[in-house]
C-alpha cells in the first residue's frame, strides 16, 4: 500500500489538470484547485521522503508485472528531494502567478498545462524504465510547448518556433538511442540494462548509444554547445512561465543524464565522465561570458542558467561521492536563487515598465525592499558567503580538488567571480544607479500579495539553507550514496 | 529539410525526422518472418527464436507521440505566420538581438 504512494504525485496532476479543463472559464475556481493541488503534492512528497528516509528505496510495479518486463517507478533519496522541491516551486510559481499572469492566459489554459507539465515532471523523476521517462519527457515538452506559445505574442511564437524545433530533434535522438540499446541489449528497465551492458560484445555501439543519450539530454539541459536555444526562447515567456521552466525543465535533463551515467552508463567511466567534466567546464565559462555581454534583465539570468548547469555536471562528471553531493546540494541552491532572481525582474518590470538596465535605474532609493531581497538571492548566486551558493560552490570545488581536477576547480573559482560581476552589474545599474525617469512611469503593484509573498518565502529558505548547510549536506550526502551505490538500487528494483 | 530557411519545410523536416527514429527501432529490434511470439500448443513458455513484439508498441506510442508534436508544430507556424508575417527563418532573430526585447 505503501507504494502507491510513489505515484501519486502523478496521479493528482493528471486529475486537477483534468478537472482544470472543465473549469478553464471560471477564475476563481481554477486558482483555487491549482494551489490545493500543489498542496497535495508537498504533503504527499514530504511522506514519501519520510518514507524512503526511513526505509530506503521504494519500488512500484505497474500493473504487478514485477521488472524487467513492467514499468516500474522508483524512488530514492535524490528523487524524492527533487519532488519535494517541484512542489516548493509549484506553490511559488502558482501564487506568483495570481498577481502576474494576464486573464487572457488564464481562460485558455495556463493552469491546465502548469498541471500537465509538472506530471511530467514528477514522472521523469519516478519512472525506472528508459522508454517511459522518454514517454515523460513528451508530457512535460507538450506542455511547456503550450506554455511558452500561449498568448500569442510576437516574441514569444519566435521563441517557440526554436524551441519546439530544438526539443524535436533532441526527443528523436533520445528515441533513437532507445532503439539502439534495446536492440543490443533486449531491455528497458534502467536496472536490467545496467547488469546487461556488461555482457554486450560491441562496446563501440554502447559508447555511441551513451554519446546519442548524452546530446539528447544535453540538448535539454542546455549544457555547451547545445545551449544556443536557451537564451532565445526562455525569456519571450511571461515570468512565471519562465520561472517554472528555469526551476525545472533544464534540472529535469540534469537529473536523467545522472540517473542514466550512474546506473546504465559506468561501463567506460573515463571516456564518458571525461567528457561530462570537459562539457562542464566549457558550460560554465560560456554561460557567464554570453551573461556578461548582456544589458538585459532576463537574458542575463537565461545565460546564468547556462552557466550554473556546468556546476551540476561537474560533480557528475567526477563521480565521486562528494562530487555528487555536491550536485544534489547545488540543485536545492540553484531552483531556489533563479526562481526568486526571475520572480524579482518580474516585479522590476511590473513597477517601471522595463527589463532593460539601460533605462531601470534608483530602485534602491524607492523600493529598498525587494533590493534587499534581490542581494540575497544574487549573492547566492555569485557565491558570497553565507549564503546556500557558497556552501554548495565550495562542496563543488572542493570535491573537484580532492579528485586532483585541479584546472576545473579553478575554472569553477574564476566563474564564480564572472558571476559576481554580471549580479554587481545588475546591481549597479537597475537598483544602485541614480536617474531621472523621464520615459518610464513608475506604476503601484495593484496585488502585493501575490507578488512579495513567492519572493519572501524563498528567501527565507535561502537563509534557513544557509544558516543549517550541514542538514542539507547530510540529505545529499545519503542521495549520493545511494545514487553511486547502483547495486543497491539494482537489487531493489530487480529483487535478487 | 531542418535546415532550410522556410518554416513549411522545417515541419516537413520535422515529420521525416520522428519517421526516421521509428524505423531506427524497427531495424535494430530483430525483425523477421515465419517466427510468431506465440506459445505453442505443447508448450508452457515461449520458446526462442521469436519475434519480438515490444519494438511494435515502442513504435505505437512513438508515433502517436511525433504525431501530436507534428500538429502542434503546423499550428504554432500557422500562428508565427500570421503573427510576424514573415516565413523565413533567417528573419525570426529578433530575440537574438540585444536590447531589442
Amino acid at each position: 500500500m505503501i507504494e502507491f504512494l510513489i505515484i501519486l504525485p502523478v496521479i493528482i496532476h493528471f486529475f486537477t489538470g483534468a478537472v482544470l479543463i472543465a473549469t478553464m472559464k471560471s477564475r476563481d475556481i481554477s486558482r483555487t484547485i491549482s494551489l490545493a493541488s500543489a498542496f497535495l503534492l508537498l504533503v504527499s512528497s514530504l511522506i514519501l521522503f519520510a518514507v524512503v528516509w526511513l526505509s530506503g528505496i521504494k519500488v512500484l510495479y505497474v500493473g504487478s508485472w514485477k521488472a524487467p518486463f513492467g514499468i516500474s517507478f522508483i524512488a530514492d533519496i535524490f528523487s524524492v528531494s527533487m519532488l519535494v522541491m517541484t512542489a516548493v516551486m509549484l506553490i511559488l510559481v502558482t501564487i506568483y502567478s495570481f498577481a502576474s499572469i494576464d486573464s487572457g492566459r488564464e481562460k485558455y489554459g495556463f493552469w491546465v498545462f502548469l498541471q500537465f507539465m509538472i506530471m511530467g515532471v514528477c514522472g521523469s523523476f519516478l519512472t525506472g524504465d528508459i522508454f517511459n521517462l522518454f514517454v515523460w519527457f513528451e508530457v512535460m515538452l507538450m506542455s511547456s510547448f503550450v506554455l511558452i506559445a500561449l498568448g500569442n505574442e510576437k516574441f514569444q511564437l519566435e521563441g517557440a518556433v526554436k524551441y519546439v524545433t530544438i526539443n524535436v530533434i533532441s526527443s528523436v535522438l533520445f528515441l533513437s538511442a532507445v532503439g539502439i540499446l534495446y536492440g543490443l541489449t533486449g531491455s528497458l528497465n534502467m536496472a536490467d540494462l545496467s547488469g546487461k551492458i556488461k555482457l554486450v560484445e560491441n562496446k563501440y555501439l554502447i559508447n555511441i548509444a551513451a554519446l546519442f543519450f548524452l546530446t539528447s539530454f544535453g540538448i535539454k539541459a542546455a549544457i555547451f554547445p547545445l545551449f544556443f536555444w536557451l537564451p532565445a526562447s526562455y525569456p519571450t515567456p511571461p515570468i512565471p512561465v519562465t520561472s517554472i521552466f528555469s526551476a525545472l525543465l533544464t534540472k529535469v535533463g540534469v537529473f536523467a543524464l545522472i540517473r542514466i551515467f550512474t546506473i546504465v552508463f559506468i561501463h567506460n567511466v573515463p571516456f564518458t565522465h571525461g567528457i561530462l567534466l570537459a562539457l562542464a567546464g566549457l558550460t560554465m565559462v560560456t554561460g557567464v561570458l554570453g551573461a556578461a555581454a548582456q544589458f538585459e534583465f532576463r537574458r542575463i539570468l537565461a545565460f546564468h542558467i547556462v552557466s550554473q548547469i556546468g556546476y551540476l555536471l561537474l560533480g557528475l562528471g567526477l563521480f565521486t561521492l562528494n562530487g555528487l553531493a555536491a550536485t544534489v546540494f547545488f540543485f536545492f541552491h540553484i531552483m531556489l536563487a533563479k526562481t526568486n532572481l526571475f520572480f524579482i525582474s518580474g516585479i522590476v518590470n511590473r513597477i517601471y515598465g522595463s527589463y532593460d538596465l539601460n533605462r531601470l535605474g534608483g530602485i534602491y532609493k524607492n523600493h529598498p525592499f525587494i533590493s534587499i531581497m534581490f542581494m540575497i538571492s544574487a549573492g547566492s548566486l555569485a557565491g558570497i558567503p553565507p549564503f546556500p551558493g557558497f556552501w554548495a560552490k565550495l562542496f563543488v570545488i572542493k570535491a573537484a580538488f580532492e579528485s586532483h581536477y585541479y584546472f576545473i576547480g579553478a575554472v569553477a573559482i574564476l566563474v564564480s567571480i564572472l558571476t559576481l560581476y554580471s549580479m554587481l552589474k545588475i546591481w549597479n545599474e537597475a537598483f544602485w544607479k541614480n536617474i531621472e525617469h523621464p520615459d518610464t512611469k513608475e506604476e503601484k503593484l495593484t496585488n502585493k500579495f501575490g507578488w512579495y509573498v513567492p519572493v519572501i518565502i524563498v528567501s527565507v529558505l535561502m537563509i534557513l539553507i544557509s544558516v543549517f548547510p550541514e542538514h542539507v549536506y547530510i540529505i545529499s550526502q545519503k542521495a549520493s550514496e545511494q545514487i553511486l551505490n547502483s547495486a543497491v538500487y539494482i537489487k531493489n528494483v530487480i529483487g535478487k | 529539410m531542418v535546415l532550410r530557411r522556410s518554416i513549411v519545410k522545417l515541419v516537413i523536416g520535422l515529420a521525416l525526422l520522428t519517421h526516421a527514429a521509428n524505423l531506427l527501432i524497427f531495424v535494430t529490434g530483430r525483425i523477421n518472418t515465419q517466427m510468431p511470439p506465440i506459445i505453442g500448443k505443447n508448450e508452457d513458455i515461449l520458446l526462442p527464436p521469436f519475434a519480438d513484439p515490444i519494438p511494435q508498441a515502442l513504435i505505437l506510442t512513438a508515433i502517436v507521440i511525433s504525431f501530436g508534436l507534428t500538429a502542434f508544430a503546423i499550428v504554432l507556424i500557422k500562428r508565427t505566420y500570421k503573427q510576424t508575417g514573415n516565413e523565413d527563418l533567417d528573419d525570426l532573430n529578433t530575440t537574438d538581438k540585444i536590447d531589442k526585447l
